[in-house]
């Protein structure tokens, strides 16, 4: 089976401009959900308590509200239903620094006689953790994208290593308007996500910049915009089967891998798609734009291989005994 | 068919992953397994903090009780004893015996000396403090650690986390009462102190305030049982519980539990010293501030043992000895993070990540055989073999598999196969072309290759970074995806390599494309 023909290259960067103008709607859109809506930060990084509650049958919900409303603690907690009729999650911002009977502990006292149940889950998370595990996450972000950028450098070239850069930052936007856009709880695993995405986005950017870089070192064409189109339509069936594939799991992961894993996989199942499209229409136009000087590229190319050769030839004068 | 060095590291490999992932795959009794994570089996994750400042109080403390008993021991009349959070201040009232209290107190470690006319103050050096507090922090890990070795629990994890932080971490708790004895365990100060009751005031006790009872260096405290029932004692104990050495459940003569103690040689001669100039008079004796009973004291108490009656259950009082005999908490602690996790949302979790792990696995592998026929198929046995790879090295260090972890497995199973698709796509455009089969193949893997390695580098750089900055469950996440990736290298490129120069010859002679590579010619 093939999805496309290597006969025929199209060509992706006649369409660029369209691309990049939905890019950027999309890419803005996300900024702005971003400043009104905000990202809804889950305890993991805002501190407070989540408790997760399963009843044997449908979970009261207006009851345990009622039941909840006397204690100041509650203040502010939120019930809502957790993947089945039957479970449900409190979420609170208070948190209690006491080992021996904390918030949990507390919950369970005050629902009693609201049915039979039990409390499968509390994560309590203090101020000063969360606040932690903040700074942690967005150091980890920023590091994984500078230790990228330094790779792509090295092994590339900086203009590929920025224009990779864009078409992350590209991806890690949208995908963080979309998880803002439906409201999603921002915890670790949510981070953890985005540094996947991260990682894979760059794997086909990677990918596609590899065949240009083939295609630039082994045409005698200069005209960049022909490269790229050539190498993006050679990658194409390969981008688009691996999307798929991991398309397929992610969406497994989405449907069954459970409520506690639901964010992940949204986040995932987002960041592969927009991924997939950005390593295409985004990384590579940028390479075009930045201007990136194929003459130069050869030049430097030949003085390298020159270079080499004149080691060698120093080399064997040595070995020979001239020098 | 010829052998080539590829296949037989390959067979080695799968070897290797079947031998080293059949214990946790079949649940052998022997051989190294994968542990589960909290997530998945149930469990307690607690960070705890330490309240240093409350250990650098009770230091000034147990310098004050132990100025009250040099004095008393040498016959040195000593005035306004009193304490606060930084200093202990007294006055000697015959100035002559001053050479002998300064001597004495120089040899009080850390301490600063101030002595202007009579009255001498006592408090520590700021190097002193900070030791102070940290020797607490170590001292509660020590203690928390002791504990809960003896609490019944396999493993228990109890780490220093950062400079101050403790980590404890509770595999395999099953219920909620369980998780709760442990808590309880665990943040215990058992701070044992025996304290001579103020008999000359005590009948007034429930007419006095706090302040009052501050006043004549009393305070007072509540009966354990019977919260109405009030005492009034020396607010510097006689001696406290560092002189413990061993305490351990009994039975009193009603068959109810009771703790027994005994005190090392300079506890016992203190309180040998003290029961005998105290006949008549009660003694009271406290556990974390409450009052467990008050005795008379009938004749002088040599040996250094006592017990401690009180209204508990047998599960009680045996927590209460392990407490007591692993030693008080300097400090006490608090709660800064909790995640607990019951045993069935963890089956729960296992149960749905399977089943996303064996139907992402299905759907790929299918997706591979119809797209690519033959490779697809040698494309699905690395998938395959990558996976037990992934379970044998995890299993071999110990590693721990969280639901993120789990979560990296899935996604393994979906970037693992690129490596196969980025070959077998460049294996079909040579092909295309026309080269010899042999070339077709050496070129494809030569010229995939760089590609391969420079996307997988920079996944490992993400996935290094993630398990550098990442905490608990989101390491085991980290961890599974380096794994994979690597173990991808061996089975998707070197693997599958392999097999192609095995089955080459055959390939070259069939000259049926659509069979082994899905496409026409």
């Amino acid at each position: 089976m093939e999805f496309f023909k290597y006969t025929r290259t199209f060509n992706f960067m006649g369409k660029s401009k369209i691309a990049m103008v939905f890019s950027i709607i999309l890419v803005l859109a996300s900024y702005a959900l971003l400043a009104t809506k905000g990202l809804n930060y889950g305890v993991d990084f805002a501190g407070g308590t989540i408790i997760q509650v399963k009843y044997d049958t449908t979970a009261p919900i207006d009851t345990m509200r009622e039941k909840l409303k006397g204690n100041k603690l509650f203040n502010g907690a939120s019930i809502t239903e957790f993947g089945s009729p039957d479970e449900v999650v409190i979420r609170m911002k208070s948190t209690t620094g006491n080992v021996t009977v904390d918030i949990g502990d507390v919950t369970r006292a005050a629902l009693k006689g609201s049915g039979k149940f039990e409390i499968r889950r509390v994560d309590i998370v203090g101020p000063t953790v969360g606040a932690e595990l903040k700074e942690k996450g967005i150091m980890s972000l920023l590091l994984a994208v500078l230790g990228i950028l330094v790779y792509v450098a090295f092994r590339f070239e900086w203009r590929f290593a920025v224009a990779s850069i864009f078409a992350l930052v590209h991806d890690v936007s949208i995908a963080l308007g979309a998880i803002t856009l439906v409201g999603l709880d921002v915890n670790l695993d949510v981070l953890a996500a985005l540094l996947t995405i991260l990682g894979y986005s760059l794997n086909d950017t990677i990918i596609v910049f590899d065949r240009i870089r083939e295609g630039v070192t082994e045409s005698r064409n200069s005209e960049l915009a022909d490269t790229i189109n050539e190498s993006v339509t050679r990658t194409l069936a390969r981008t688009t089967l691996t999307s798929l594939t991991t398309f397929f799991v992610v969406f497994t992961l989405f449907m069954f891998g459970g409520e506690i894993i639901h964010a992940f996989a949204f986040t995932l199942l987002v960041g592969v798609v927009v991924g997939t499209y950005s390593s295409i229409f985004v990384a590579s136009p940028i390479l075009l734009w930045f201007g990136f000087d194929v003459k130069g590229y050869h030049e430097k190319l030949a003085a390298k291989t020159k270079r080499e050769a004149e080691k060698q030839r120093m080399r064997d004068q040595y070995e020979s005994g001239v020098m | 068919m010829k052998l080539n060095y590829r296949i037989v590291i390959f067979a080695l490999a799968i070897a290797f992953g079947l031998v080293f992932s059949a214990p946790s795959l079949l649940q052998m009794e022997k051989g190294k397994k994968v542990t589960l994570g909290l997530d998945l089996q149930g469990g307690l994750h607690m960070l705890l903090g330490v309240k240093t400042e409350e250990a650098v109080k009770s230091r000034i403390k147990s310098i004050a009780a132990s100025v009250k008993h040099f004095s008393e021991r040498e016959d040195i009349l000593i005035d306004e004893l009193t304490f606060d959070e930084s200093a202990v201040d007294f006055s000697v009232l015959d100035s002559d015996e001053l050479p002998k209290v300064q001597a004495f107190l120089k040899e009080i470690e850390g301490s600063v000396v101030s002595v202007n006319g009579e009255n001498v103050s006592l408090s520590l050096t700021p190097e002193e403090v900070i030791k102070t507090q940290k020797e607490a922090i170590s001292q509660a890990i020590e203690t928390i650690r002791n504990r809960l070795d003896q609490f019944g629990l396999t493993e228990p994890v109890v780490a220093r986390q950062g400079n101050e932080k403790i980590l404890v971490q509770l595999a395999g708790i099953k219920t909620q009462e369980e998780e709760q004895r442990a808590r309880e365990l665990i943040s215990r100060a058992a701070k044992l102190e025996l304290m001579a009751v103020d008999e000359d005031r005590a009948a007034r006790v429930y007419n006095m305030s706090d302040a009052d009872a501050a006043e004549y260096g009393d305070v007072i405290l509540e009966d354990v049982k019977n919260p109405a029932i009030k005492y009034l004692v020396r607010e510097i104990p006689i001696l406290d519980g560092g002189m413990l050495t061993d305490a351990s459940m009994g039975f009193d003569q009603n068959n109810r539990p009771l703790i027994n103690f005994k005190l090392n040689a300079e506890g016992a001669e203190i309180f040998g010293d003290f029961t005998g100039k105290s006949v008549g008079k009660r003694l009271a004796v406290v556990l974390d501030g409450k009052v467990y009973s008050a005795p008379n004291i009938n004749e002088r108490i040599g040996g250094g043992a006592g017990q401690i009656s009180g209204n508990y259950t047998v599960m009680e009082a045996k927590d209460l000895a392990i407490a007591l005999r692993s030693g008080s908490l300097l400090a006490p602690i608090y709660l800064m993070e909790k995640r607990s996790v019951g045993p069935s949302l963890g089956a729960d979790s296992i149960k749905a990540s399977m089943v996303a792990l064996i139907g992402g696995f299905v759907l790929v592998i299918a997706f591979m055989v119809v797209y690519y026929r033959a490779a697809g198929v040698i494309a699905n046995i690395a998938l395959i073999a990558n996976l037990f790879i992934i379970l044998a090295v995890m299993s071999l260090f110990g590693a721990t598999l969280t639901l993120p972890g789990m979560a990296g497995i899935v996604l393994t199973v979906g970037m693992s196969v690129d490596a196969n698709v980025i070959i077998s796509e460049r294996i079909r455009e040579l092909v295309y072309e026309g080269k010899s089969m042999h070339k077709a193949i050496e070129d494809g893997y030569s010229n995939a290759m760089r590609a391969i390695l420079d996307a997988n580098v920079t996944t490992v750089i993400a996935t290094i970074i993630l398990y550098a900055y990442g905490t608990g469950a989101i390491k085991g996440f980290a961890i599974t995806m380096t794994i994979g990736i690597f173990a991808s290298m061996l089975t998707a490129i070197l693997g599958t390599h392999g097999i192609y120069q095995l089955l080459e010859e055959r390939i070259s002679k069939s000259k049926n494309n659509r069979f082994w590579f899905g496409i026409k010619g």
